[in-house]
């Protein structure tokens, strides 16, 4: 990219600015026109991300309640108190933290693994062409289109006790279950939160390793066809290895997006989500604006973000290593 | 060259966005003035069946109040899933309305926060006085002590809503006036295939509204006198208890209401699935689903033993809406103008009859509109058997960490896990702990 603006300066541009810039020393015009016109998107970038990230922090370390929300900035040092609080496992804040913690761990697992698969399983199936391909392909891609608050309203419906799909289908139809289940409450909210959770994230695995699969080259299927790999023996020696690069960034983005989804839960449970289904984002929504902690919740928010730091840290240095030494 | 070109495109669409966010915004900021005399901004709370509804009832009155004063009212209802959040974001960021709906019980809640206009003898004589207010309101409008961070607006209570002809089929001749009646009656419904009495078992505040009444009739109270939470003491968990099992023991609830929190238990009943309901001013929104009049009768709300009265013959919450000012209003005399005008005896009128509520206004209350059989047992019970939820700066925080509770002991029953005292006063202690320290 950068090369590319540096071969060709700007004298295609049409008039005004490009002609003012044509008079100024060429190396200013070269390298500061670039940084100069990203410089809104980094001032945004500034304002939406780091400046309320800076401004979490500074709550975390503050006693703040109902009684200073007004005037946050004049609510008490608690220095390190929000976060005691939140890691002290034995007390009922830090073991329900601890209990949110783990049920969203094995929910994310879960549903980016399902995710992945369903999403590879797709692509790979989609990669011959057959007749109806291009609308079954828009089919796929349809959970990820939707709104989630329209999609996720409409799970609700469904997983109603009595009135809803799932129910109708598990029970009157299949015969699958003695009675009907309850969904959207006690211990089976998680299952239900996992199938939204799966149905609304593979289409963007599906679409992410339909776009890795035309980088393969078709040379390598027809080399191994010759020396007789099956279809099985060509996904696993050629398919997966190829798409590796690919994989490790999709399971990266759906490990984050999967573990801080605040949308889903919400929209499914409201403001108190099941115990089973007690996700960390509304988690801490609910101690910051339900029980009004809001220095508390902050300390868990930055308690999760150094997490997902460590974690992305740790998933990076890995999947690098092991391309370097793939490489080798 | 394209890489440029694509960077100027992506600056200016930065910028413009950057532009528009920075537009956007609340209606009015920084500290009470009057600097834009001629608009207020009003959040609504969703009275009616709908915000259609809503719309469609306020929106000639606030017509009506622009005539008579040049202030044009933007009004914008909003849903009580959003309300105190809504209202949450607004202090924090000082960019709400003029003038807003809260739910009577979060009076002390909101009043902490100091961002609500306290209702001082100076600013009630603007309105009228206060002793243009039923006392029974007025206790639902701020921590006793303490200037009134509210103004009563729409009074409501909870009655026993039967269905004449389930009742008439089982062979029941009254409603019940007694819990043990009610189950007793319970018996003879089902024989008779129609499900008992609905409950909304996962909406925090019906759930918060049904145990603050049974404890009163234990003789108890979720919180001591000097304001701390109390959520174990015993005839608290027993109270609690008692409201359970009229699903896991009783079985007058069904377990399907577990789930319930969009108001289903109202749909059932106007339906005829389901023989009572304990709800607050519900005509309205039965007739909005077609249910007629007659079809249904109005009782109080059962109690232990005897008769309604206070203590523990309380058989009801004083539940209601109030109308409050943003301290930092832009208008804060066109508020308090607005306050009067929809707390005037006309408005009162018009507005009480088209939510079936009871108006806390004396003048207005004593008219012939609200003397029908149905108003007339909403207005005794406020009258003589209604209490107040406790007034205390965290009564918010209450009403989610015990609502909770109890939900999640309706999802025990729902997944056939029984419900002990043990099992109860388990959940009471964990939503005790959850509370801020006093």
């Amino acid at each position: 990219m950068t090369s590319t603006a540096l071969k060709e300066p700007v004298r295609e541009n049409s008039p005004g600015a490009a002609r003012e810039l044509r008079r100024r020393p060429g190396r200013i015009r070269r390298i500061g026109l670039p940084y100069l016109l990203l410089l809104p998107a980094l001032l945004l970038e500034l304002l939406v991300h780091l400046v309320p990230m800076v401004i979490g922090i500074v709550m975390s370390f503050k006693e703040l309640t109902q009684l200073y929300i007004r005037d946050w900035g004049s609510a008490p040092w608690s220095g390190l108190g929000n976060y005691k609080v939140s890691v002290d496992f034995d007390a009922p804040v830090g073991e329900a933290l601890l209990h949110s913690f783990f049920v969203t761990i094995g929910f994310t697992l879960l549903s980016v693994g399902l995710c992945w698969l369903i999403g590879t399983a797709a692509a790979v199936f989609m990669q011959d062409t057959f007749r109806g391909r291009g609308l079954l392909r828009a089919l796929f891609l349809v959970p990820y289109a939707l709104p989630v608050y329209a999609a996720v309203i409409t799970w609700v419906f469904m997983f109603q006790h009595d009135n809803g799909l799932v129910n109708h289908v598990l029970h009157d139809q299949l015969h699958l279950t003695g009675k009907p289940s309850f969904w959207l409450i006690g211990d089976n909210s998680f299952y239900a939160l996992l199938v939204v959770s799966v149905w609304k994230g593979w289409p963007f695995a599906f679409l992410i390793v339909m776009a890795g699969l035309q980088n393969i080259p078709k040379e390598l299927y027809e080399a191994a066809a010759l020396d007789g790999a099956g279809v099985w023996q060509q996904i696993r020696r050629i398919t997966l290895p190829s798409l590796r690069p690919v994989n490790q960034v999709l399971v990266l983005v759906l490990f984050l997006w999967t573990f801080n989804d605040f949308n889903t839960p919400y929209v499914l449970f409201g403001r108190s989500a099941p115990e089973a289904a007690d996700l960390i984002s509304v988690h801490i929504y609910q101690a910051s604006f339900v029980t009004w902690n809001f220095g508390t919740g902050s300390a868990m928010s930055v308690l999760l973000l150094l997490f997902l730091l460590v974690v992305t840290g740790v998933y990076l240095l890995f999947t690098s290593r092991g391309r370097r030494a793939a490489d080798v | 060259m394209r890489s440029i070109r694509a960077a100027a495109v992506g600056a200016v669409t930065m910028s413009l966005a950057l532009a528009a966010t920075a537009c956007g915004g609340g209606s009015s900021s920084g500290g009470g003035s009057n600097d834009s005399p001629k608009t207020l901004t009003y959040w609504a709370s969703n009275q009616g069946a709908s915000i259609a509804i809503d719309k469609k009832v306020l929106q000639p009155e606030l017509d009506k109040f622009q005539k008579q004063t040049g202030i044009k009212v933007k009004l914008e209802v909003v849903p009580w899933s959003d309300l105190l959040n809504r209202i949450l974001t607004a202090t924090t960021s000082g960019q709400g309305p003029d003038v807003l709906n809260i739910g009577n019980t979060w009076s002390a809640s909101l009043q902490a926060t100091g961002a609500l206009l306290p209702w001082d003898a100076k600013n009630f004589d603007k309105i009228g006085g206060k002793d243009r207010f039923v006392d029974s309101a007025l206790g639902s409008t701020g921590a006793q002590g303490k200037d009134p961070a509210a103004v009563p607006l729409y009074s409501m209570a909870y009655a026993l809503y039967y269905n004449k002809q389930i009742f008439a089929d089982a062979g029941i001749s009254k409603p019940p006036a007694t819990w043990d009646e009610l189950i007793a009656d319970g018996k003879k419904i089902k024989a008779k295939g129609k499900n008992v009495l609905g409950a909304e078992g996962s909406n925090l505040s019906e759930n918060i509204h049904h145990v603050f009444v049974f404890a009163k009739q234990h003789g108890a109270d979720f919180f001591t006198a000097d304001g701390k939470p109390d959520f174990t003491n015993p005839k608290v968990v027993d109270a609690v208890k008692q409201y359970v099992d009229l699903m896991a023991k009783d079985k007058v609830i069904p377990t399907n209401d577990a789930e319930y929190a969009q108001n289903q238990s109202v749909s059932d009943f106007a339906k005829g699935k389901q023989a009572m309901l304990l709800w607050q001013s519900a005509a309205a929104n039965l007739k909005s689903q077609g249910m007629k009049d007659d079809a249904y009768g109005i009782a109080p709300v059962p109690v232990q033993s005897g008769a309604p009265g206070t203590g523990a013959q309380t058989n009801s919450m004083v539940a209601g809406i109030n109308i409050a000012v943003f301290k930092n209003s832009h208008n804060l005399s066109g508020a308090t103008k607005f306050v009067k005008f929809m707390t005037s005896d006309a408005e009162q009128k018009i507005l009480n009859t088209a939510y079936t509520s009871i108006p806390p206004v004396k003048t207005a209350q004593s008219d012939a509109a609200f003397n029908s059989p149905a108003t007339a047992v909403l207005k005794q019970t406020l009258a003589t058997s209604a209490a107040a939820l406790p007034q205390v700066a965290a009564e918010s925080q209450f009403e989610t960490a015990v609502g909770t509770a109890v939900k999640d002991l309706f999802a025990d029953v729902a997944a056939g896990r029984a419900v002990t005292t043990d099992s109860v006063k388990a959940k009471l202690e964990k939503a005790q702990q959850q509370m801020p320290a006093a």
